[in-house]
């Protein structure tokens, strides 16, 4: 189904503005595309991270769905036990009439669900709730002040893996957290990159609908992280997707394609830009240009090769 | 009116019984040596449609504790169990599922923590949470952890509670004990328990939705935990009128702390659980021979029940508390705040420190004879007053 935006800007958005979140930053744009994209209640869970700590500071809320945090690593275990009162409610007739049709909703970092979270995250799929796990992925871990996690790219400048005479940052490339959950076999992941939000609205109503675990890698632009100015996001998320360094997939039931622009690029409708283009405006790729370390610029080119190829293959290219 | 109808169980089974006539929305729940024989009895119920529960087979003790409180948190009644590394592992949400005020029921088949590895019973795992917030019962036998479960509903979810309780009980001396036990029926359990109380309500609601954990800062954060404070403060009142209903409906008679031939004793040993089934006949074998000893049995640790204990032992002559978990460079936990409790008064009895059966130890006749034998000593000539001993170790 087609969104349109005067139909969109109709309904009550579910996340209230007024919060504390950066100026500029992509993040509840993206909890927006997702808990808009369909009419059903929902119930959200969210680990501790920039999104939890920054939209709901006591005495106040930005959340206009039921809400929960309990830590850091467990959003997927949170959203499971909600998801399991829905069904021990409804076995003894309990449920509230008005969550019938409830859908349960996980929102987690990139540090919370590719690092501390994975066994949760891992646990959840497994067992086969009826949810969706949605990763907001800035490459770090912000909230405590930008240290490196596994999805943090090689040469990015972070407070742990910090630029010096023996560093050019950090060393290791992402984890490929996509091919991890699709491992799971379950019915529906996808990858999502929020200037795209008609690609990101449909695969999140699809995410929902689906009965089963879900999953959706959001793409989600960092300005303090990244030390990029407060309006780059849309560059950059567009970007990230004109150079394969982030390609938008979905994974049906095992079936892989690729969707937007990474479909024309995979199709040979698109041109493929060059990595350097996503990373010069970026401060935490900045000694990379100072410095002219076009080898692990090289590095950098080359992982996203790697994984492009391997993306496209999986996709039948 | 009790039942009549006994039932040879060992005492993890008779958790896992107890949890079937509770019949909770929501068991989430992971296997760990000794508490086992709980969630694979409870999976059989399950399997066979003797429960409406929703079982949640979690991938760790952390996610069982996570998963509780999110049930919990959208108006289930939430239980698991577990012990030792699993209870150590759920530490961080422990603590959480008190601050959110979730009347969460957690059997505990107390057993020694790593390391060294060790699958048998001591209190170390319980001892280690006693400060996250959870109320603590202790059950010296199976008859006990099952009515302990029962209770333990009542009172995590009474209006000026809300909180989540832990049932403890020995693992391995009574966790795979069978004794004799009599259950209520089930519809006795069905009627006592009742629905969920209306303040017990959650995250399912949609009209009218709640955020259930944000951040709460400097300006905040302080009067929550106060409110905690005041709400365990006012369990041991509500454990008192629970256990009083109990023995109105049911003709067992429980009270926060067990007198055993105390009335007249000039000296008592005080320790909980499994080990006071020991003690208790001891004493009588020792007031067989004259010798006037008796037994004192906190059934909760938490919230500690400091007057009601610091009022029992101040007649005595001679006290020996049992701890069966150190506290490595301070005192063992029950010594330490009966000490505390103690302090009102001028005029103390003298008191002296054992640590016994870690790791799952046998604390036998012979060793608590040791015990009695030094208290016969100190009562006269104070000798031992205040030293830590270590029972029985080599
Ligand atoms: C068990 C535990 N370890 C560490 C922390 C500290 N901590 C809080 S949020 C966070 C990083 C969050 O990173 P991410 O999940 O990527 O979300 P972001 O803040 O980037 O949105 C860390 C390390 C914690 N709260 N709990």
């Amino acid at each position: 189904m087609a969104f349109l935006l005067k139909d969109l800007i109709k309904k009550q958005a579910p996340l209230a503005s007024g919060h504390r979140m950066c100026a500029g930053c992509p993040a509840p744009v993206i909890v927006k595309q997702v808990l808009m994209s369909t009419d059903h209640p929902k119930v959200c869970t969210n680990a501790t991270g920039c999104l939890e700590v920054a939209t709901t500071i006591f005495p106040f809320t930005s959340w206009k769905v039921p809400w929960l945090h309990i830590a850091f690593e467990n959003s997927a275990a949170a959203v499971s036990g909600v998801e399991a009162a829905y069904h021990g409610l409804a076995n003894k007739g309990e449920l509230p009439e008005d969550m019938k049709n409830a859908k349960f909703i996980a929102f987690g970092g990139d540090g919370g669900t590719y690092d501390i979270g994975i066994q949760a995250l891992s646990g959840a799929l497994e067992r086969g709730h009826n949810m969706l796990y949605v990763c907001y992925d800035n490459e770090g871990y912000m909230n405590t002040g930008i240290q490196r996690s596994s999805a943090t790219p090689i040469g990015a400048n972070t407070t742990t893996t910090p630029v010096g005479s023996q560093s050019y940052g950090k060393r290791e490339i992402r984890k490929d957290l996509l091919s991890i959950v699709v491992a799971h076999h379950i019915p529906y992941a996808a990858t999502c990159a929020p200037h795209d939000w008609m690609d990101g609205m449909k695969k999140s109503q699809k995410a929902i609908e689906t009965e089963g675990p879900a999953f959706l890698n959001y793409f989600s632009p960092c300005i303090p992280g990244w030390k990029i100015p407060a309006d780059a996001w849309r560059k950059l998320s567009e970007l990230a997707v004109k150079t394969c360094f982030w390609p938008l997939i979905e994974v049906e039931n095992g079936k892989w394609s690729l969707t937007g622009e990474s479909k024309r690029i995979a199709d040979g409708k698109a041109e493929k830009v060059p990595a350097v283009e996503f990373m010069k405006n970026q401060g935490r790729f900045k000694h990379l240009f100072t410095q002219k370390k076009d080898d692990v610029l090289a590095l950098i080119q080359a992982d996203i090769d790697r994984s492009w190829d391997f993306y496209r293959k999986m996709a039948g290219y | 009116m009790s039942s009549g109808r006994f039932i040879a169980v060992d005492g993890a089974d008779t958790a896992a019984f107890a949890m079937k006539q509770i019949d909770p929305d929501v068991v989430a729940a992971y296997p760990i040596t000794p508490q086992t024989e709980i969630v694979m009895k409870f999976s059989e119920y399950v399997a066979n449609g003797e429960v409406k529960t929703r079982y949640v087979t979690v991938e760790s003790e952390h996610s069982a504790m996570s998963a509780c409180v999110a049930a919990a948190a959208a108006g289930a009644r939430a239980m698991t169990a577990t012990a030792a590394n699993g209870l150590a592992l759920m530490w961080e949400i422990l603590y959480i599922a008190a601050s959110y005020r979730l009347p969460i029921i957690m059997g505990v088949a107390n057993r020694a923590l790593s390391g060294p590895i060790n699958i048998h019973g001591d209190h170390s795992d319980a001892m280690g949470a006693r400060d996250s917030g959870w109320v603590q019962l202790y059950s010296e036998n199976n008859q006990e952890v099952y009515d302990n479960y029962i209770m333990a509903l009542k009172i995590a979810e009474h209006k000026d509670v809300m909180l989540p309780v832990m049932v403890n009980q020995d693992g391995f001396i009574t966790s795979h004990s069978v004794e004799n036990v009599e259950p209520l029926t089930d519809e006795q359990v069905r009627d006592y328990i009742g629905k969920k109380p209306a303040h017990f309500k959650g995250l399912l609601t949609y009209g009218k939705p709640v955020t259930i954990g944000p951040l709460d800062l400097q300006d905040y954060y302080f009067e929550h935990k106060m409110q905690q404070h005041t709400a365990m403060q006012k369990v041991l009142p509500v454990i008192k009128e629970v256990q009083e209903d109990y023995f109105k409906k049911f003709n067992r008679k429980y009270e926060i702390i067990e007198k055993y031939k105390a009335d007249d004793a000039e000296m008592v040993i005080v320790g909980m659980n499994s080990v006071m089934g020991t003690v208790k006949d001891l004493v009588d074998e020792l007031r067989e021979k004259g010798v006037k000893i008796g037994a004192i049995k906190p059934r909760v640790f938490r919230p500690f029940p400091k007057n009601e204990i610091a009022d029992i032992l101040k007649n005595f002559k001679a006290v020996a508390i049992l701890d069966r978990a150190d506290s490595f460079g301070s005192f063992a936990p029950l010594y330490a705040e009966t000490l505390a409790a103690m302090y009102k008064f001028e005029k103390r009895p003298y008191i002296r420190s054992y640590i016994h059966g870690l790791g799952g130890r046998d604390t036998t006749m012979e060793l608590l004879g040791t015990v009695a034998n030094d208290l016969i000593k100190m009562k006269d000539s104070g000798e031992g007053h205040l030293s830590e001993a270590y029972l029985g170790v080599r």
